[in-house]
């Protein structure tokens, strides 16, 4: 343990690999430039509001809800991006079939595509009116203009995450851990089970954080089809625009900093269970 | 158990792995599978594991024909040459999972599976170490987990693929003794592969060696070394060398001089001559022998290598002499083999 809180002050390593100080150096003062002025900007404004005012602000009703409803149709987006991310991953590794890679390909379409095309595009499947919706109206049930429909547009933006971040390491599975766990006795849903996916944990974890952070950051494709009720379906990126619109720069400033908060608790409590598994697991380190 | 195979055949897309091998394993025994890599014998393996199915032919344990069992039910222990430990979990439940994934009604209790695994990691000599994550041990103490996982289920038979193959020639060594010293205590029907033939002879009770898809010979060490029933074999296993020589009236021939070695009842014609280094005698005259130049000599541990060009198409064989046989480049040395054996194309 010693030896472990010496080594984290001796900062510089004795090392093979040359420019460690130069590298080290783009990468502070680039991560300043992009990230951390515009943040400590930000935090800046909002320590200037006064804590009471800033309180006042950030409790305010409809500035809660938005914020829950955010939060809470991010992750239950991501979510479900980890489950059928991890099934369509498994269908990508494991089998050969006709189409595989056009199916592949299919996967990052959400990257490339403008966010707004894709809300308008499930807008237009989703509303009462549309090719689906029509269906679904009759059932009772209402996915455009609802939170329900969020959830649409964020699954849809945050699955190639998921895919994407799974697929190398089940790709790196070794068919012989399978075969061990068949000689052992396990069939083929407990090699699933208590084999394969306890492996993918970190990986999948991580897909699940960068779903989810998408998620809470989307703005363009939600906008169409969320139908932005103040209250019932308004997310905050968009509260800030409408307050930014109102010229109203504290309570702007005031939701933006909370949000950070909560996105950076999150994002380093999901980073820390991952560094946990990963040192148990023996990957990286 | 007794593990019996009988005529087996296996293709992998219309390519023969294996062509109508047989083989009967005895209970408690300790076999080799030697042979050079495509030889078939890590299909062979799997194949009784129950890993690839065979395209003709039946695998018995004991009476029972296994081939129509899958690997889950025929209750086999196997070790991978890269372990394939399940990394997510300790040492511990490593080697309890065989245990704990049984149905209710086969499944031992919570505490029995502990001492069982608790004992099998004292038995591979692991103790203290339950807790570790495999990344956490030496290659050599993975390969102990993987064999105590195979172990806790009570295998039929143990069936062990290149298990030492990934390990460095020291930690080799000494899991190969350790296994011979497990295998006698726990008796388990145990068949391993390998391309070692060192480790086949030094550890096995009898050696199956394979070429080709085939079994070219199955015998003890002892028969392998010293009788090998055919030039792949002799080739295969131990240094040796050939000359092309010719019997006439049972002797034999090397180019024009009669090498001093009788061959009573071989038909005449030419043959190929098979003797080992070691199998030779000095002579120092010589009516009736092989002689040769020195090329080169080596010192290897307690012997001298001697390379001799024994003349005709530049043919060179190498004898081993003991090291205070000096010997200079260029000068002539006359011997004759003493073990040898004559096999026809």
């Amino acid at each position: 343990m010693t030896a472990r809180t010496a080594s984290l002050w001796q900062i510089r390593q004795p090392s093979v690999i040359p420019g460690f100080g130069l590298a080290l150096g783009v990468t502070l003062s680039w991560l300043t430039l992009i990230i951390l002025i515009p943040l400590s900007g930000l935090v800046w404004r909002s320590s200037a509001l006064g804590w009471a005012t800033f309180w006042e602000l950030a409790t305010d009703q409809r500035t809660v809800n938005a914020l829950r409803i955010s939060f809470g149709t991010a992750f239950l987006a991501a979510l479900i991006n980890v489950f059928f991310g991890v099934v369509l991953a498994w269908v990508l590794v494991r089998y050969r079939f006709p189409g595989k890679r056009i199916i592949d390909a299919m996967v990052d379409l959400p990257f490339a595509l403008p966010t707004a095309v894709a809300g308008i595009a499930l807008t237009t499947l989703y509303a009462p009116n549309g090719w689906i919706g029509s269906l679904l109206t009759p059932l009772g049930i209402k996915i455009a203009f609802t939170p329900l429909g969020i959830v649409f547009a964020l699954v849809f933006v945050g699955l190639p995450f998921v895919v994407r971040t799974v697929q190398p390491i089940m790709e790196e599975i070794d068919k012989e851990v399978e075969e061990a766990a068949a000689t052992l006795g396990a069939n083929r849903f407990q090699t699933i089970r208590r084999v394969l996916l306890p492996g993918l944990a970190p990986a999948v974890l991580t897909g699940f954080a960068l779903a989810f952070a998408r998620g809470v950051g989307e703005y363009g494709s939600v906008i169409f089809i969320a139908g932005n009720l103040p209250y019932v379906s308004e997310i905050a990126p968009l509260l800030i625009v409408i307050r930014l619109e109102e010229f109203n720069y504290p309570a702007a400033t005031a939701i933006a900093a909370v949000m950070l908060v909560i996105s950076f608790a999150m994002l380093l409590i999901i980073n820390m269970i991952q560094a946990w598994s990963r040192r148990r697991y023996g990957y990286g380190a | 158990m007794e593990v019996r195979v009988q005529n087996i055949r296996k293709e992998f897309s219309r390519f023969p792995a294996l062509n109508d091998v047989s083989l009967d394993i005895r209970s408690g025994e300790l076999i080799a599978l030697l042979g050079p890599s495509g030889s078939g014998k890590t299909t062979l393996l799997r194949l009784i594991a129950g890993l690839e199915s065979p395209t003709e032919g039946t695998v018995y344990f004991g009476n029972e024909d296994a081939s129509r069992k899958t690997v889950q039910e025929r209750n086999i222990g196997f070790v991978f040459q890269h372990y394939a430990l399940f990394r997510h979990m300790t040492v511990l439940d490593n080697v309890s999972f065989g245990l704990t994934i049984r149905p209710a009604s086969r499944r031992p209790s919570k505490a029995d599976i502990r001492k069982r695994a608790l004992e099998l990691l004292d038995l591979v000599q692991l103790s203290g170490l339950e807790k570790r994550y495999p990344a956490q041990l030496s290659g050599g103490q993975r390969q102990r987990v993987a064999l105590a996982r195979a172990m806790a289920v009570e295998p039929n038979v143990l069936l062990l693929d290149e298990p030492f193959g990934a390990l460095d020639a020291q930690v080799r060594k000494e899991l190969r003794r350790w296994l011979r010293e497990i295998h006698d205590r726990t008796g388990h029907t145990t068949v391993f592969v390998t391309h070692d033939q060192d480790e086949a002879l030094e550890l096995a009770d009898r050696v199956v060696v394979m070429s080709k898809g085939q079994i070219e010979q199955i015998g003890t060490p002892d028969e392998i070394y010293d009788t090998p029933n055919s030039p792949f074999v002799f080739g295969f296993i131990g240094q040796s060398n050939i000359l092309p020589v010719r019997v006439e009236n049972g002797q034999l021939w090397l180019d024009d001089r009669s090498i001093g070695v009788s061959a009573p009842g071989e038909a005449d014609g030419p043959a190929q001559l098979y003797f080992r280094p070691h199998d030779v005698e000095l002579l120092d005259g010589c009516g009736g022998c092989i002689a040769g130049i020195v090329v080169q000599t080596r010192r290897v541990a307690g012997t001298r290598h001697v390379e001799l060009d024994v003349g005709g198409a530049n043919t060179t064989v190498e004898i081993e002499l003991p090291p205070e046989k000096a010997t200079s480049d260029r000068s002539r040395l006359a011997f004759r083999p003493t073990r040898w054996k004559l096999f026809r194309d």
